[in-house]
Formats: structure tokens, sequence, C-alpha cells
């Protein structure tokens, strides 16, 4: 069963019907103790990256154990944030660490319309194969909703461009994180799922 | 490179999708869950549920259309209408909405847009703004157009932007239901004044309106009910229309 965090950062009902959709049994964990029957870990997350404080302590301790027995975990949008060392958005907030960098604010730039937030359907350029974008047809389109990005780092499987460059998947070994919301992407969002989903079930 | 979004408005009066003019004279157009469906398999890129009675009735947006809808979507919704408090929002993305649109209420009470954007995240937060040509300037009026606020379009947009709005609906009351074409001026007014993703509405009647309020109105999206709601292809051919007018759509 995949667990599904729920630490206040938004509402769930769509990332749960997503789910529901690619057809995985997800549950939300009472408490960082549920995650030890976890065989994965979804991190969801919208808004302010202050939210993901109330990750500090003992989540964080229970989503490392459980990472460290091999769960793959899935990072959403702010939940793929969380994965790198911090935010500008909130400095005094640490990440998880597991990559290294920190997020930046996106620029707007009027003359070229770059609004921000970066609001809609984008392209992902491939950066690297990888697990999570498999089957993933070259120039699909998926909803972004941020104003905060990661930066291009070793670990980028897909960027994609808004003013400048961004990480829009990750992958570290069975870390996996997308800055768009797959729940929200249609078919190829329902796709991506399902396929962390086969990464769960190992 | 981000896509002009085309948005599909289900104007929602007691369960049944209407499309009204000038928001009077409504007629019906069909089953919202069905709509809804037929959308989703077309390739819009996002839909909007209003309850387009609530504000002038009084009613709360009504959870089981959302909810019948929202089953049909993997792609963003947002529900308007009626939408006054926070716990109105919260009912609303309980049932499946993924944004809230919020106008009569936050006019009233402008903290509203700050608390639902603390609460919720900006992206969750569209303002609606519903506004008049006066002169060369645009008035915002309230309660689905029927009472006058005072307030300047362009003003209230960036006011609102400043207390965590995450994108405008705009709507043009003189070319709601006409088909004349969406108000150009009033979008690119607003547009090029916030920083945040316009929708504009109100007025689509051709393909042509379309590209016109992607270049010259400077629009990250375009709203349309009727235009979408009557034929089967209009989505495919509309986007294939804008890709060959150069405007970045989804494939």
């Amino acid at each position: 069963m995949i667990a599904l965090i729920d630490y206040g950062a938004g509402n769930l009902t769509s990332v749960r019907k997503g789910f529901a959709a690619a057809g995985a049994e997800i549950f939300s964990p009472a408490g960082p103790a549920d995650l030890a029957v976890a065989t994965g870990l979804v991190v969801p997350g919208v808004g302010n990256f202050g939210a993901t404080a109330a990750l500090e302590g003992p989540w964080t301790g229970a989503i490392r154990q459980a990472v460290e027995r091999g769960v793959p975990l899935l990072g959403i949008c702010l939940g793929m944030q969380w994965l790198f060392d911090g935010s500008d958005e909130a400095p005094g907030v640490p990440g998880l660490g597991a990559i290294h960098g920190t997020c930046r604010r996106l620029t707007p730039d009027a003359a070229a319309d770059v609004k921000v937030p970066h609001v809609g359907w984008n392209t992902l350029s491939a950066a690297r194969p990888g697990r999570l974008l498999d089957g993933i047809p070259a120039g699909s389109q998926v909803y972004f909703t941020h104003s905060f990005a990661a930066p291009v780092t070793a670990e980028a499987v897909a960027t994609c461009t808004h003013g400048s460059d961004f990480a829009a998947a990750v992958e570290r070994g069975h870390l996996f994180g997308v800055q768009f919301h797959p729940e929200k992407s249609s078919d190829p969002g329902i796709r991506i799922l399902r396929n962390f989903c086969s990464l769960a079930r190992g | 490179m981000l896509s002009k979004r085309l948005i599909a408005c289900l104007d929602v009066r007691n369960g049944c999708v209407v499309k009204g003019i000038n928001f009077e004279g409504l007629r019906d157009a069909g089953n919202p869950a069905a709509l809804a469906r037929r959308y989703n398999v077309e390739g819009i890129d996002e839909v909007v549920v209003l309850d387009v009675t609530a504000t002038l009735e009084g009613r709360r947006a009504f959870a089981e259309t959302i909810r019948a809808v929202s089953r049909e979507l993997f792609i963003p919704l947002t529900v308007g209408g009626g939408i006054r408090t926070e716990a109105d929002a919260a009912a609303a993305l309980d049932a499946g909405a993924d944004k809230v649109g919020v106008n009569s209420a936050a006019l009233a009470d402008p903290s509203l847009l700050s608390r639902l954007a603390a609460r919720y995240g900006s992206q969750a937060v569209v303002v609606a703004i519903d506004a008049k040509r006066n002169g060369d300037r645009f008035d915002v009026f309230a309660r689905s157009g029927s009472a006058a606020t005072g307030r300047d379009a362009v003003e209230w947009a960036v006011e609102a932007e400043a207390r965590g709005a995450g994108e405008v609906l705009l709507t043009s009351i003189d070319r709601d239901g006409t088909r004349a074409g969406f108000d150009c001026p009033l979008t690119a007014a607003v547009s090029s004044a916030v920083s945040i993703p316009v929708i504009a509405s109100g007025g689509a009647g051709t393909f042509e309106h379309f590209a016109e309020v992607f270049t010259a109105g400077r629009a990250d999206a375009a709203l349309a009910a009727s235009v979408f709601h009557f034929s089967e292809h209009a989505v495919a051919e509309l986007k294939r229309f804008l890709r060959d007018k150069g405007v970045p759509v989804r494939c």
C-alpha cells in the first residue's frame, strides 16, 4: 500500500482520485509510525514551502527510514521541492536534502509573456532516461502551477522552460519527484502515477 | 513553451448546464457530468463550473454537481458561484475542485482572498471579476453583474493579486453571451497590469475571436461555453486553427 502523507499543505482530493485511476491502493497514515507498512510514499503539497515545516522531526525521520529500507518515494510539486536542500521561499525551513540545490523563484518577464506563477500546460524535455517517465512520448505536455522551482541537476530526468530552465522531474535511486501535477495532467499524468505504482510494488 | 489554455465553462443552475445571454434568458445545454466527460475526451485544457444563480439566490455551490463533474476529469477544475466563506471553499475543494473562483464575496471582504491563499495556496484561488466598459475604463460589478461597486477592474485585479489570488477570471459583461468577440482592450489592460494569469471570458463566437484574445488581448487562457457545448469537434478544430496561427496550444 502506498502512503499519501497529508501534512496539511493543500487539498488532496485530486491526488487520491488520480491514484485511484492509476489502480493504486493508497492510505493516509495517521502518524509517522504508519509508514512502517508502506510499500511506497507520496509527499504531495501545494502552496508555500514553509508548509513543509510540518514534516520536520518525526515525519522526516520515518520517511528517511522508509527510504533507507528501499521504499520508493514520489514528491509532487512542493513535495518534489522538499527533496532538495531548501527553498528561497522559506529559507529557515530545511528540505530533505536528498538532492542538492535550492529552489528559487521563477522570474516574470512581461516582454516575453512569462508570468509567475507558472500556470498551465507546458512541454517536458527529456534530460536523461528514467523509470518514472517510462512510456511518456517526447513533447508531452503536463499541468504546472507553481512560483518556485528546483534547479536542473544531474538528478533531472525532464526539464521545462518558463523564462528559464528548471527541473520538471527528478530521480535519484528510488526517490522521484515531479514539479507538475500528474493527477491533473490527463493521460500522461495517469501513466506517470501508474509507473510509480509499479515501482512501489517492487 | 507554455500553452494558451482553452477552458470550457459549465454554467449550472439547479443541476443543469445552462448558458445565458447577458446573464439572462438561460437555455438548457445538458448534464454537467456528461459534458465534462465529453470535454475530457475532446482535449479541453480545463473546466470551470459556475453556479450562475448562487449569488443572486443566496445558494451554496452544490457539492453533488462538483463531485459528479470531478469524477470525469483529470484536468484542473475550478468551481465558482456562491463561494462566500472559507467553509464554502473547503466544501468545493473537498468535493473535487482544484481551485475556487471568488467574486462578490471578495469585493465585500477582500481579506477572504488572503485567508484562502494562506490556507490552500494561491494556485487554488481565482478572483472572478465581472467588468463593464465605462468610457475608456472598466467598472467592476458584483452579484452576477447586477450591482455596481465603484471599483476599477484593473485596480481591483492588482489588489486581488497582492492579496493572494493566483489567477484572474475576467468576464466582460458587455460581451457575455453575445458571440461578438472577447473584449480585447479590457483583457489586455488587466493582463498587462498583473503578473498572474488572466482568463478571458465573455463573447466567444468564432475561432478568430480566440486568436485575437490570445494575441491583442494578451490572455493566458480563454473561457467559453456555448462554442464548445453545441459541437463535438469544436475543441480539436479550434486547437488546429490556433496552432496554424502560431498560438501555442496543447495537442
